[in-house]
């Protein structure tokens, strides 16, 4: 357990450090509070619009297919790297791993996600 | 080029899961490209799947392998519990047909979720390795998040997929945290090498019972033990009755059965430590899932905390571990998987569309209006409560014997005295059905589906036939077995 001891100190160095800087700002520093900057939006200026808007769901769809093709991509870079040290099985296994995103990519563009009207 | 060394790996070895998997993507084509028509088909589709799985998964039988870089292990246990995740998949395919059509949610999204959930179960049940046991965990249950909410247009059904993936992410979390803490105090994933290393070196075995402890929270949250069994009355009432029905039979098997691989295999020499929390676990969950149960008047609720209790007595097949606990506890799996998706699917014919007669007042005088409908609810409730000579009965009786021979004397007997409880619950169903004034009307003709009756055919073979002769299923469970 001993090797972590330093980690602690550091644990504790640093929390102290930060609970210092922001207990000494509002002990000595000058303070002009008001409704508006209080407000958590918009900083200090009068809000112009409710924080709490509707988003529509579909920046989530685009968002999550985003992210199955964005990794896709990051297995297809190392791959690509070591393709022929891989040889026939590697290149199979990746066709594979495409075909299954490409069967979800098929689905989703037949059911519509694409259209944005 | 120097070529880089492949693991040794055997495609034969996961050709169920091949099947189940290229099953559900077929049935996604074929449900973008054949719009509306015959979308019963695709259901037919699914069972085929299932059916030519649970032959590959027979035919592997015998003939245990590891493969995959001992990630992967195909061995009699998990053969027994992928053909009880099976069984209860092909069931709850055949009773969605006319619930899908009925409610205006069939689709191919439907099937190839539940064939993709099957397949989690497979890898869950066959990983030989923390990191294969939590990615099937993880497909089992995103799939099933997704299906609790399927009935969209049902404020209940979304009720019950926001809560059960919150509370669901909850424990995976924990159990993750775990298998980290595990990993950290053993350096290994492999199931086998963390018994070997862990029972060499007591250096860290607090990390590991912290691990451990870790871990058991995240599978007790997936069998439903008390205290982790909060999110099961909401989101088994909330969801479509027959994934109801598939939640409380194959993901509690696969969970079961991880949860044995991973204690009994990697923890096994912490034995001492984690026994008696199994032991009140068990005690508890039977305790309160059974009591709580004797108050509702919701027949699905009642049905959740009822397998709240049978979580319980499967506990008590846990706790006594050996050979006689683990085939007990299996042969129990089987028989809970007939007769509670029986019970669901007759929920689901009185129930109607929209799922508005769910209450146990609506089976009123159901015993004189339906008198063969009402004969297979008593046969079915008969069997949960254990009357014998049901397969109920047989089932609590190794588990509760397998309890007794490992000398757990007072668990066995609060066993007994919680089947005693329980047995006033299912009674009152059929008092209700048979003694209470007639009120409601007869349910239409079309409320008998083929389909639904062969489910309901195959639950009464299951929960009734099998407590007459279980001599071949029991067998099959003795010899599946981990333990020897």
């Amino acid at each position: 357990m001993n090797q972590y001891i330093p980690v602690l100190l550091m644990f504790a160095a640093g929390a102290g450090v930060a609970v210092a800087m922001l207990g000494l700002s509002e002990l000595l520093g000058p303070k002009l509070r008001f409704r508006e900057k209080m407000e958590p939006f918009e900083c200090g200026e009068n809000q112009v619009v409710s924080p709490k808007r509707r988003f529509s769901v579909r920046f989530y769809l685009i968002a999550m297919m985003f992210i199955i093709f964005d990794i896709e991509a990051v297995f297809l870079f190392p791959w690509a790297v070591v393709f022929q040290s891989l040889g026939l099985f590697g290149f199979v296994e990746m066709m594979i791993f495409i075909l299954v995103l490409a069967v979800g990519l098929v689905y989703v563009w037949k059911k519509g996600a694409l259209e944005w009207e | 080029m120097e070529m880089i060394p492949l693991p040794q790996i055997s495609v034969g070895a996961i050709a169920p899961e091949l099947t189940l998997v290229a099953a559900a993507m077929i049935i996604l084509m074929l449900e973008v490209f054949t719009i509306s028509k015959g979308r019963d088909n695709l259901a037919y589709v699914a069972l085929a799947a299932v059916g030519v799985a649970g032959y590959l998964v027979i035919e592997s039988l015998g003939s245990p392998m590891t493969t995959f870089s001992k990630m992967y292990v195909v061995d009699d246990f998990s053969g027994f519990i992928k053909l009880v995740c099976l069984l209860g998949a092909g069931m709850t395919i055949l009773m969605s047909v006319k619930y899908t059509r009925d409610e205006g949610i069939d689709g191919g999204e439907y099937y190839s979720l539940l064939l993709f959930a099957t397949t989690g179960m497979f890898f869950m049940v066959s990983g030989a390795d923390l990191i294969t046991i939590f990615l099937g965990l993880e497909t089992m249950s995103i799939s099933l998040y997704a299906l609790a909410g399927y009935a969209r247009g049902r404020l209940a059904s979304n009720e019950a997929s926001i809560k059960y993936f919150i509370l669901g992410a909850l424990s995976s979390a924990f159990m993750l945290y775990g298998m980290s803490m595990i990993y950290g105090a053993a350096g290994v994933t492999n199931l086998h090498e963390i018994a070997r290393i862990i029972g060499q070196n007591k250096e860290n075995i607090h990390l590991v019972m912290l691990g451990g402890g870790l871990v058991l929270i995240g599978f007790a949250f997936k069998i439903s033990a008390v205290p982790f069994h909060m999110w099961t009355p909401d989101v088994y009432q909330g969801a479509p009755t027959p994934i109801t029905a598939f939640m409380s039979a194959g993901p509690k098997a696969a969970a079961f059965a991880a949860f044995i691989r991973v204690f009994s295999d990697a923890l096994i020499s912490l034995q001492y430590q984690w026994w008696i929390i199994v032991w009140i676990l068990a005690v508890l969950t039977m305790t309160v899932g059974n009591l709580i149960a004797l108050s509702q008047e919701n027949i699905k609720r009642m049905f959740a905390y009822s397998s709240i209790a049978h979580a319980g007595y499967i506990l008590v097949g846990f706790t006594a571990g050996g050979k006689l606990g683990e085939s007990a506890m299996l042969f129990y799996l089987l028989i809970y998987t007939f007769m509670n998706i029986g019970a669901f699917a007759i929920v689901a014919i009185v129930g109607q569309q929209g799922e508005e007669r769910t209450s146990v007042s609506d089976f009123a005088g159901l015993g004189y209006r339906h008198p063969l409908l009402g004969l297979a609810m008593v046969a079915l409730l008969f069997s949960l409560a254990g009357i014998p000579p049901t397969a109920g009965f047989w089932g609590k009786y190794y588990l509760f014997t397998a309890a007794l021979d490992q000398g757990y004397v007072w668990l066995a007997i609060l066993a007994a005295l919680n089947s005693v409880i329980a047995v006033f619950y299912y009674l009152r169903v059929i008092v209700v059905m048979y003694m209470r004034e007639e009120k409601g009307e007869s349910l239409p003709q079309n409320a008998f589906p083929a389909s639904i009756v062969v489910v309901i055919l195959v639950a009464i073979y299951g929960s009734v036939l099998l407590g007459i002769t279980p001599g071949g299923y029991l067998a099959l469970a003795a010899s599946s077995s981990l333990a020897h």
